[in-house]
């Protein structure tokens, strides 16, 4: 299996610090709403997820596979 | 080789992202963790606001572990309590005596009592501190409606208490020293706004006025500020900053006037020379970032714990590996802080360090200071820090305008 990320987005706040981490997954729509852009990225991909994870102020974000 | 061990002082999420931090680099040594409180690390902010409206578990805020750091070895509810530095071992409160070849501190902080006489400073008696989960369990019980409730502080912990405490029917006084409920961190304009928006949702603030004494035996029944002002109260809130929990590191000739003091590499110096496989991170480390400037400054924002982490973890990694240690402890390390902060409908966020601004270098960059809006922070021609109250997206795009310093620059092309 691989790399999954889910947010969950009756936690999410939209603070858009993911986006700062891993701006190829995440970005903040003209609403300033969170979008995963990606949400099987590459395995190359995992260090900037697992950060995206780290920095997320309501930790929001779980990383799977 | 026999096997390496790396003693990480402390369970918040500095230590816990020191650990994760030191695991992906490759490091295949034993990771021990001890910690002073019995829950495993979790998220502080919600403290002060979701975890006062009682919707709030453990096991809601703990921090999710990496699954490359499954294999850390939790010591928790058993602090350490000194170290000796030239042995290299730390001695528990229990009296254990456990030996490493990294030592990383990061014992945080605590929240500071009031030194004057009065009740016992214990939840029990009234008089609560928000630090731990503990202490927020206990503090929500009390905020119940048409309770009152003071609150000593106007930084960041005491406006956001003061915010939930409103929002739960409590009646609110806050009592600051400060002319401004958030002052430094703000600028007088932006502090000066959000008082504005809490006195509209009730709060009454009692501003450049200390506390001469607390009333009541054995439980708290009010206080008296030093303009004379009595205020009854059921429940007092000490929200007056922190103590960093150093002590343990007491007698070996460390800096620890304020927290850790260390070189850029997060390297604690010992009498100015740093100590190669001694780390401080989070809320106690004391270092350079050359993003602003060659002082040391402490800071004690949520982004901090797992930047330090990492780049802590870089240099031990390095140091225990014998990999590029003198490259990668000269590589310059220069991460911005970062904090927000949400009271009532306000959401707060920035970059960079704001209270580094000139008197006269804070400016509207966007939007409507009465509404939702970005302030820049100036000293001299450089952009220090950004605050958004709301405008998030438009914040967000600040970030990389903040630093670099005007020395570094000069630096580059001299």
């Amino acid at each position: 299996m691989g790399l999954k990320v889910v947010v969950d987005m009756n936690v999410c706040q939209d603070h858009g610090q993911c986006v700062f981490a891993a701006p190829e997954v995440f970005e903040l729509d003209d609403n300033g709403r969170l979008v995963v852009m990606v949400e099987e990225p590459d395995e190359s991909m995992r260090s900037a997820v697992e950060d995206a994870a780290d920095v997320c102020p309501v930790q929001a974000i779980t990383i799977e596979g | 080789m026999t096997s390496q061990r790396v003693v990480i002082a402390g369970a918040g999420l500095g230590g816990l992202r020191t650990a994760e931090a030191l695991r992906a680099h490759g490091f295949e040594g034993e990771i021990v963790i001890f910690g002073d409180e019995a829950h495993a690390p979790y998220n502080r902010p919600p403290l002060s606001k979701e975890a006062l409206y009682g919707e709030i578990s453990h096991e809601k805020l703990a921090f999710r572990v990496r699954s490359t750091a499954t294999d850390l070895t939790w010591r928790l509810n058993d602090p350490i309590a000194g170290s000796d530095l030239d042995a290299h071992t730390v001695t528990l409160a229990s009296g254990e005596v456990v030996s490493y070849d990294a030592l990383v501190a990061a014992t945080g902080v605590s929240a500071r009592r009031l030194p004057i006489p009065g009740p016992p400073a214990t939840a029990a008696a009234g008089r609560h501190v928000i630090r731990t989960l503990d202490d927020a369990f206990a503090l929500r019980a009390s905020l119940t409606p048409g309770a009152r409730v003071v609150v000593l502080g106007a930084g960041f912990i005491g406006c956001e208490v003061a915010a939930t405490a409103r929002q739960l029917g409590c009646e609110v006084h806050c009592v600051a020293i400060d002319s401004h409920p958030m002052i430094r961190p703000l600028g007088i304009e932006l502090a000066a706004e959000l008082q504005r928006r809490h006195e509209a949702q009730g709060v009454v603030f009692h501003l450049g006025v200390g506390l001469t004494a607390f009333e009541g035996d054995d439980r708290v029944t009010g206080v008296v500020l030093s303009d004379g002002t009595e205020l009854a109260a059921d429940v007092v809130v000490e929200a007056l900053g922190s103590r960093c929990n150093v002590e343990w590191l007491d007698g070996h000739g460390l800096d620890l006037t304020d927290g850790v003091l260390t070189d850029n590499a997060l390297r604690a110096l010992r009498d100015g020379v740093a100590l190669d496989g001694v780390a401080a991170v989070g809320d106690i480390a004391r270092y350079p970032n050359p993003r602003f400037d060659q002082r040391p400054w402490r800071v004690e924002h949520w982004s901090i714990p797992t930047d330090t982490g990492r780049r802590a973890a870089t240099v031990l990694n390095a140091y225990l590996s014998e990999t590029d240690y003198a490259d990668i402890v000269a590589t310059e390390w220069d991460a911005l802080p970062a904090f927000w902060s949400d009271q009532y409908e306000i959401r707060m966020q920035s970059y960079g360090m704001p209270g580094l601004a000139d008197a006269d270098g804070i400016r509207l960059l966007e939007g409507d200071l009465h509404g939702e809006c970005v302030m820049g922070y100036h000293r001299g021609e450089d952009l220090v820090g950004v605050v958004g109250i709301g405008m998030l997206k438009v914040v967000n795009g600040y970030r990389h305008e903040v630093g670099t310093a005007t020395w570094i620059r000069e630096r580059a092309t001299s």
